[in-house]
């Protein structure tokens, strides 16, 4: 049972199991656990960013492919979801249509950008992938009229999935049941199951194959294996769970823009929160995201709390200000990179000390 | 299988890269369940004329056919589905995976589940066994569970080999098998061409350059010198006769043996 759910891929480290399943439990119970609309933002977009996460190390850790579009998948499923939600009202049906317009967008452009240029040079895909999402962005921020441009889209959705729904009158464990409760309980079961079919997929012989043509493509030739093939796939395939992904986010902030979903900044969150997890290893994206989030949540709390206690010391004081926090998150990756060079799953499975 | 052709053939085969003629004009055919030799000193296109069979390169003018079929346009993958596997001279593994799992990816191109994406690799036995099966035959599989970057050289030439053989190939190109393994390795690979050579429905094509390895395994021999070839024939025949001795060699049989080895060790 645990086999087929995890596909045979246990954590395979004391630690490893007993950290993911820490981050599994609280994000299953967070409503209760961490009652407020901060920390139920926080735990849903944890839940996202591990699907976002994960399908970017089926490419990068996986596949060996370098794509710097990653946010434009993300992206085409949020507005996918936001402009069916916007043009045909808040209802479930939108939202379907929206998640599954929005995969299919991102798998035909996956395919097209996959088949014209996998064949090339590593460095010219992700260059060529850095291009076609820049012209994407600027696209999305042109067609105003159509995504709102830099303003973004505000729309509803389905009442069942907003506060003012109230199934039960009671509280339970001091928690309202609503419909933003219901809202995250989509969100969480949805990317669980994304998470636990990627990694089913990269243990199928399809993953093995993406290992293979990762490690050494002209082998992998020579066996039998189309590379171009699998390493298209491997990018549709990634595109459709970034897609999707997207999707969840949209429905949750019901606001979707382009500093939510397309932005470079973004892009550089998610190539860091892979590289700070493990590339290569799916649970490296649970806790990349998880630790990255968290960092970028409360990083800047405690250190507003760390500057109060500091002001008698200037120059302390200056350099724990809650502006200087991507500072440390830098200072907190360059470290992680340097004693982890596997990533933290690397780390704790005892690899690359 | 259409048995009135070869099961290999190369017409006219030729390569240029700028105005160096690698392979030039080599026409040759291969029938089943024989051996050849493929001798010449280094650079004579040996490498490069396999490459032009398997496909990593594609010829400028020529035909390569395989049981009559014409496959000089094909790709590698296609070409490798129709039957022919290939040794590389340059070891060329799946380095960050183990050992068993570079077998069992061979076992799974065969088996032709590459595209399968939701069962678990693990799952499938038969491939797994399959992959112990040939690891056993070249006495690796005691080395199974490590990563190929952990074997020493000699292992990691063996495992080159258990490559090509897991395809359970019709043409078996090994390209320099035994370069650089230590004395007491050599016989694993050489009774495993043995074996394979039994089993008429084989074609074995090998680069080699140990004479007595040659004499002891090969039906024929032919030699290539700058691209061409040279000389074709049973091996007493070839290594005997004016044009290799001449042109070729220019010395006397004895020394032919001596010679081949410094190329060797060039
Ligand atoms: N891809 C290539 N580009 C240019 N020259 C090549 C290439 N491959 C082989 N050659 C040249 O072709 C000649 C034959 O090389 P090779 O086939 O490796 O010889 P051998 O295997 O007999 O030692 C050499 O002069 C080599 O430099
Ligand atoms: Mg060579």
């Amino acid at each position: 049972m645990l086999k087929t759910l995890l596909s045979g891929d246990y954590p395979r480290s004391r630690v490893l199991s007993l950290v993911v399943l820490a981050i599994g439990i609280s994000l299953l119970l967070a409503p209760f656990l961490y009652p407020g609309t901060k920390s139920l933002d926080t735990a849903a977009k944890i839940a996202i960013f591990v699907v976002l996460v994960a399908s970017y190390d089926l490419l990068l850790g996986y596949t060996g492919i370098v794509s710097f579009a990653h946010t434009m998948f993300f992206g085409i499923g949020a507005y996918g979801t936001a402009l069916t939600l916007s043009s045909m009202g808040p209802s479930f049906t939108a939202i379907l249509l929206g998640m599954l317009a929005g995969a299919i967008v991102a798998a035909v452009f996956a395919l097209a950008i996959g088949l014209f240029s996998l064949r090339v040079k590593a460095i010219f895909f992700a260059m060529v992938t850095l291009a076609i999402a820049s012209a994407f962005a600027v696209l999305v921020s042109q067609l105003s009229g159509f995504t709102g441009g830099e303003d973004g889209l505000t729309y509803r959705i389905p009442r069942e999935l907003t506060p003012g729904f109230r199934p039960i009158k009671e509280k339970l464990f001091g928690t309202a049941i609503n419909g933003r409760l219901i809202a995250y309980y989509l969100i969480f079961f949805l990317s669980a199951f994304l998470f636990l079919v990627m990694l089913r997929i990269v243990n199928s012989p399809f993953g093995r194959t993406l290992q293979a043509v990762r490690d050494n493509g002209f082998r992998a030739e020579a066996i039998g294996y189309r590379a171009v093939l699998y390493r298209t796939t491997a990018t549709v395939l990634s595109a459709v769970m970034a897609a999707l992904s997207g999707s969840l986010l949209a429905i949750w902030l019901r606001y979707t823009g382009p500093a939510t979903t397309l932005s470079m900044e973004i892009m550089v969150d998610i190539l860091l929160m892979v590289v700070i997890g493990g590339m290569g290893t799916m649970y490296g994206a649970v806790i990349g995201a998880t630790i990255f989030i968290l960092a970028q949540t409360y990083l800047q709390d405690v250190m507003g709390v760390a500057e109060k206690a500091t002001e008698a010391l200037p120059l302390i004081s200056v350099l724990v200000a809650p502006e200087r926090w991507l500072l440390w998150l830098g200072v907190l990756f360059i470290l992680s990179v340097y004693f982890f060079p596997a990533g933290i799953v690397g780390r704790l499975r005892g690899q690359g000390g | 299988m259409n048995r009135e052709h070869p099961v290999l053939e190369t017409r006219d085969l030729t390569i240029r890269f700028g105005g160096h003629v690698a392979v030039d004009h080599v026409s040759c055919a291969f029938n089943r369940g024989t051996l050849t030799a493929i001798v010449g000193p280094n650079g004579a296109g040996k490498t490069t004329y396999f490459n032009l069979i398997s496909g990593q390169l594609r010829a400028t003018a020529g035909k390569v056919a395989l049981n009559g079929e014409d496959i000089t346009r094909m790709s590698v993958p296609a070409r490798t589905e129709k039957g022919i596997g290939r040794a590389f001279q340059l070891t060329n593994l799946f380095p960050s995976l183990t050992v068993r799992e570079n077998v069992r990816l061979v076992a799974q191109a065969k088996a032709r589940k590459g595209f399968d994406l939701f069962s678990i690799a693990e799952n499938h036995v038969e491939l797994i066994e399959r992959a112990e099966h040939v690891l056993a035959e070249v006495r690796l599989l005691d080395k199974a569970g490590l990563a190929v970057s952990a074997l020493s050289h000699g292992d990691q030439r063996k495992l080159e080999v258990a490559l090509m053989i897991a395809l359970g190939p019709q043409v078996l190109m090994f390209d320099e098998p035994t370069a650089g393994m230590s004395v007491d390795e050599v016989p694993v690979i050489l009774d495993l061409i043995r074996g394979l050579k039994a089993d008429a429905d084989r074609t074995i094509l090998l680069v080699e350059h140990k004479m007595d390895v040659i004499r002891s395994l090969a039906d024929r021999i032919i030699v290539l010198h700058n691209g061409a070839l040279v000389a074709d024939g049973q091996p007493a025949e070839v290594i005997a006769s004016p044009i290799v001795q001449q042109a070729y060699l220019g010395r006397d049989p004895d020394e032919i043996e001596s010679a081949v080895g410094e190329t060797a060790n060039a």
